[in-house]
Formats: C-alpha cells, structure tokens, sequence
C-alpha cells in the first residue's frame, strides 16, 4: 500500500471509529444500563478488524472462509453490535433495541439470536478455548481463514484463559489472533490493586505466543501489529493493545464506575457533541 | 418403547447372572460402558470424518486411546484441563466438526459446568459430552472421585439430553445418536442384559416386565440390580417390574405414568444422589401427571467414600437385597 492509501485508510477507519462510538452511545444511552467503558476502549481495535482487515461478508455470515472474530470480553456487546450493525449485518434501528425484551440484541452477545455473532459469550475466559477450536476444524479443513479473539485485561485473571493459552501454542495455532483490550480497570478498581496483571507481554511469551505491544487507539499501530501477526508462523500471536477506558468521552475516560454504567441523556449530549467537536 | 418380542424380553431379563462382582478389569463377566464407548467411538470415526474427540489426560481410562491410536490427526489431548476442552469442542462444533469430549464425570460436568452452560447449551451447540468414572463404583479412588451430582447438574441446562446406558450394548447404540447430549458411564465391568438387537430411541425407556405390585425405574448399573431385584420378589410371590430409563432427559413420562397405573408404587434405582437425577425426574413427572408413591434408591445426600466397588454398593444400599427390603416394607405398609 502506498504512504497516500495508507493514509487514506487511516483517516477512514477513524471516522468509521467515531461512527462507532456515536452508535455505542447512543444504544446504551437508550437501554438506560450497560457497559460503557470497555466498549468504547475496544473501539478502534475492532473497527480496523471490521472496517479493514477482516474478510467477512454481512450479506452471508455463514460464509466458511470468512475470518472469526470472538468476543471473549461478551460485556462490550454494543461494540460488537455497533460494528455488526454498520457493516450492514442489520438494520441499525435494531441498536435501540438493546436490551429490551425481544430483541437479538442481549445484554451479553447471543449466537442464536444475531447472525454475525460467531458465539454466545458473557462469562469470562471462555472466548479464546471456542476461537482455539474454531483454528482448529479450519486447519483440519484446509481453510486459510484467520481467528481473532478479543479479551479484557481484567479478564485474563481467569485461569481458562492460561489453559487456552497453552493449547494455542501446543498446537501452533498461527492462524489465532488474539487481543487484549488493556484497558487497565476492571469493575472493582485498577487490574493493578485488583489483581495485577503485569508482566502481560513477557507471560504471553513466556507461553510460547508472539507478542506485539501497541497504542490500541493508533489506527496506524493497530494495523501495523494486526499485518505483523498475520506473518507470523508456527505460532499465535497475541496484540497487547493499550487503551483506556471510555476512550473518545473525556469524562467517561479512566474510571473505573463508567465499567458497567450506561450514559444519562446529558451525558450522551455532551459526549456526542465533544466527539464530534474532536475531529 | 422398543419392538423386541415378548420371548426376547424374557431371555434378556434372565439371562445369568445379572450381577456378578464388579470389576475394573480382569477377566470378570460383563462388559464396562467406558470400554463399549471406546468401541463405538472408533467404528463411529471410521464411518464419518467429521467426528473429532478431545480428552483430558484420561484417554487410557476413558478409552478414548482406541481413537487417538486409528485417528491421530483427528484426537487432541487438551492436558488437564477440563474448561478448555469443552470450549475447544464447542470451537471446533462451529467448523462443522462433529466433537466428542471425554474425561471423567466429576471433572466434566462439575469443573466445566459453567462452561458447558455459556459455551455448549446456550449456544445448542452438537457437542458430545461422553464421562467415565460416574458413581461410586470408581470405588478405590474415593469421593474426590466419585461423581454422585453429575445427572443433576447437566439436567437442569436447557437443550441437554442426559443418557445413562445400562450396559454395553445400550451403550454402542448411545454413541450414534444424534443429539447434544451428557453420556454418563461407569469405570466397572457390568452385566450385559441388553438383548443383540436392542434399538436405543433417546426419550424412551425398556420395559423389561411391568409389575402389579410394584415397578422400579433403574439407570445404569442399577438396572442389572434391578433385574435382580425382580427375580428375587418374584420368588416370594410379589409381581415387581423393571423398567430400564436410560434417557433420564428427555424423560419417557408415557412409561413413567404406564408403570404408576400397574402397581400404584415406584421404586427409582440409581448410582447416583437421590436428590436432582433419575428419582427427582420420576418424582417431578409424577408429582404434575399421576401422582403415585415413590421410593428412591440412591446416595442419599452424602459423599461416597474408599473401598472395593461392591462393598460401596453394600454400605450405600444399592443393592438387590436392598431393593427387595425397600419393596416388601413400602407394601407391608400399604
């Protein structure tokens, strides 16, 4: 890609990525409850998978040879909504439905309800086992298609995910992906008083995955590394992504409260005219 | 209810002995569930390459081994670890792949319940769950072991079958049904009592013989005993039945409520707690369809303990002697 594509694409998906956090809001704001903070620190991660790197095809969500993309931290549904939504699973009316009786669109993301949704997630650490087997039968199957699996920081306290993490590499799994969303809270306070987590990178490498250490809201460093991972052979790859929490909304950014509070309709005003202002 | 002949029926209820010494190996009667699976497992994989099995370091005693050796590129020991094997299977259900995950019963269905819950029964997926090891008949290995819970526990999930073959036949027909199911097998050798051409249906139960006097609905093991049972009131003149539950869920309520009509009292017999597997079942559908007077035979509300398998079934009460006591006392009554 050329440095004008390439900064041509860039420029896009940060739009896009507003484009997102505007829906994120918007849909919590509506549902009067959710989890704010780390749907909004994911933001541009997943935008560059969806928008960018990923192939997939809304029109087929069955699609066999399409890349994966699970969920692992389930809390973020409305940034797994919002991505679905604007890259046209659904209509985008359906994002005020959230979390109202009826609707697909559950508090935590449910596969048998909304096509696009690869698996049912909530409880924590389950996502990166699911998205080890998925590489698995593509492999068996001779599919080239890539798996990327999405964790919280806080979650990788759970000790399924080290499991996953060993078979991951065992088995060479290089077409698995993951990310941590390292957003450094989890609902009770700081990961570090909570439960610390650090060293993240040197434990992940220390289970025999690559390891890629990034700014998680560099558009530019975030396809740099998702590329890099993709290169990568005979093991997985793992993109520790620097964030912060409530990412885009001055006031929601590194606190902890904003975890699993919705915005008031001040705060959604508010929020909405800083983002746009921003640009 | 299976289309097996009359004379069959007998000849299968009959057949000697029932319940010889329970054994894990050796050259003991009978056949052990675990090693029908291993069986069944490898004739299911050579007929359809979609079947992959995963284990937790227990293929040797799962008897998933017998796959791994034919099938290599198609088994994956996922180590000691029983959250990651049910959500590697539910990984590798989603491609298409037609998963077996097999450990023991304690461990998969109470370590990874909460997986099995978010992973494999809110997303439907066609995961097969096949443990070994159920009951108190792991017998040396003690309570830590001996899983007594497990019917309970994937009960209570929606979208999940739950089977208990009585022996090995029942077993090989469990294998090749097409459902997302809980398989709970035993660690000893049991009596074959099954006859040759035994066609399993999930949801429905094997009436051996319909008593007037009294009817017991056995799983597993408990069924051999329960034949037993029978031969032994039948000598004292009490008319009992025997009906074989191998699907615990969905629940055969025609043949619950068919034994109920007959006799007016049901024994339920089960290596199992008494509280939450088959007696529960029986109790429940009872309780909502024809209200009857129930025994239930099984652990009652206590943890298993070391010894040989058999003394285990003495010191718990499973066995036919205790049956016939709980019968001929619950008519005295009546």
């Amino acid at each position: 890609m050329s440095q004008v594509s390439a900064a041509k694409e860039i420029s896009f998906l940060k739009e896009q990525a507003k484009a997102v956090r505007i829906e994120i809001l918007k849909m919590l704001a509506e549902a009067g409850s959710g989890h704010t903070g780390g749907s909004l620190s994911a933001a541009d991660v997943a935008t560059a998978l969806y928008f960018s790197k990923m192939r997939h095809n809304p029109k087929d969500p069955a699609w066999k040879e399409r890349d994966r993309f699970i969920l692992s931290k389930g809390h973020a549904a409305p940034l797994l909504y919002a991505v679905l939504a604007l890259s046209g699973y659904f209509d985008k009316s359906l994002l005020k439905t959230l979390r109202k009786l009826g609707s697909p669109l559950q508090g935590h993301p449910c596969s048998k309800l909304l096509p696009g949704v690869e698996i049912s997630t909530g409880s924590l650490g389950q996502g990166l086992s699911i998205a080890n087997g998925i590489a698995m039968g593509l492999k068996m199957d001779g599919i080239n298609s890539r798996v990327y699996c999405m964790l919280g920081d806080g979650e990788t306290q759970e000790g399924q995910v080290w499991e996953a993490a060993m078979t991951a590499a065992h088995y060479r799994l290089d077409n698995v992906c993951a990310i941590i969303d390292n957003n450094g809270l989890q609902i009770d306070g700081h990961c570090c008083d909570v439960m610390a987590l650090e060293p993240i990178t040197e434990k992940w490498s220390a289970f025999g995955w690559h390891v890629i250490d990034i700014d998680g809201h560099d558009m530019g460093a975030i396809l740099g590394a998702l590329n890099e991972a993709e290169g990568i052979r005979g093991k997985p790859a793992m993109i520790v992504a620097r964030t912060v929490k409530g990412k885009g909304v001055s006031f929601f950014e590194g606190k902890a409260q904003y975890h699993g509070m919705a915005p008031t309709s001040e705060e959604l005003e508010r929020a909405l005219k800083e983002l746009e202002d921003n640009e | 209810m299976s289309e097996i002949t009359e004379s069959k029926k007998q000849k299968a209820a009959l057949a000697p002995p029932h319940n010889p010494p329970l054994s894990k190996g050796g050259s003991g009667g009978g056949v052990a569930t675990r090693d029908a699976y291993g069986d069944a497992l490898l004739e299911l994989g050579k007929k359809r390459k979609e079947v992959v099995v995963l284990d937790a370091d227990l293929s040797g005693s799962t008897k998933t081994a017998k796959f791994a050796k034919v099938f290599p590129e198609r088994f994956f020991n996922m180590g000691i670890s029983e959250q990651d094997l049910i959500g590697t299977a539910g990984g590798l259900s989603l491609t298409g792949k037609l998963p077996f995950a097999s450990t023991f019963a304690i461990f998969e269905t109470g370590r990874a319940w909460e997986q099995i819950r978010q992973t494999i029964s809110y997303s439907n997926l066609n995961v097969k769950l096949v443990a070994t090891h159920s009951g108190i008949t792991v017998a040396e290995d003690g309570a830590s072991h001996q899983a007594i819970e497990d019917i309970a526990l994937m009960r209570v999930l929606p979208n999940m079958a739950v089977i208990v073959p009585a022996d090995g036949i029942e077993t090989k027909q469990v294998i090749e049904a097409i459902a997302e199911f809980y398989v709970r097998l035993g660690r000893p050798k049991v009596p074959v009592i099954m006859p040759d051409d035994y066609k399993f249906t999930i949801g429905k139960a094997y009436k051996f013989h319909i008593g007037k006097d009294a009817n017991i609905i056995a799983a597993g093991l408990m069924v051999s005993v329960s034949l037993d049972a029978m031969e032994l009131l039948k000598k004292e003149g009490i008319d009992a039945g025997v009906i074989n539950m191998p699907t615990v869920k969905p629940l055969d309520h025609d043949a619950v409520i068919e034994a109920a009509k007959a006799s007016g009292f049901i024994v339920t017999a089960e290596e199992h707690s008494v509280i939450g597997g088959l007696g529960g079942a029986v109790c429940e559908s009872l309780a909502e369809n024809y209200p009857a007077s129930v025994k239930r035979i099984g652990i009652k509300d206590t943890f298993g303990c070391s010894g040989p398998a058999d003394e285990l079934m003495k010191l718990y009460g499973l066995t036919a002697e205790d049956i016939v006591k709980t019968i001929k006392e619950a008519l005295k009554k009546s």
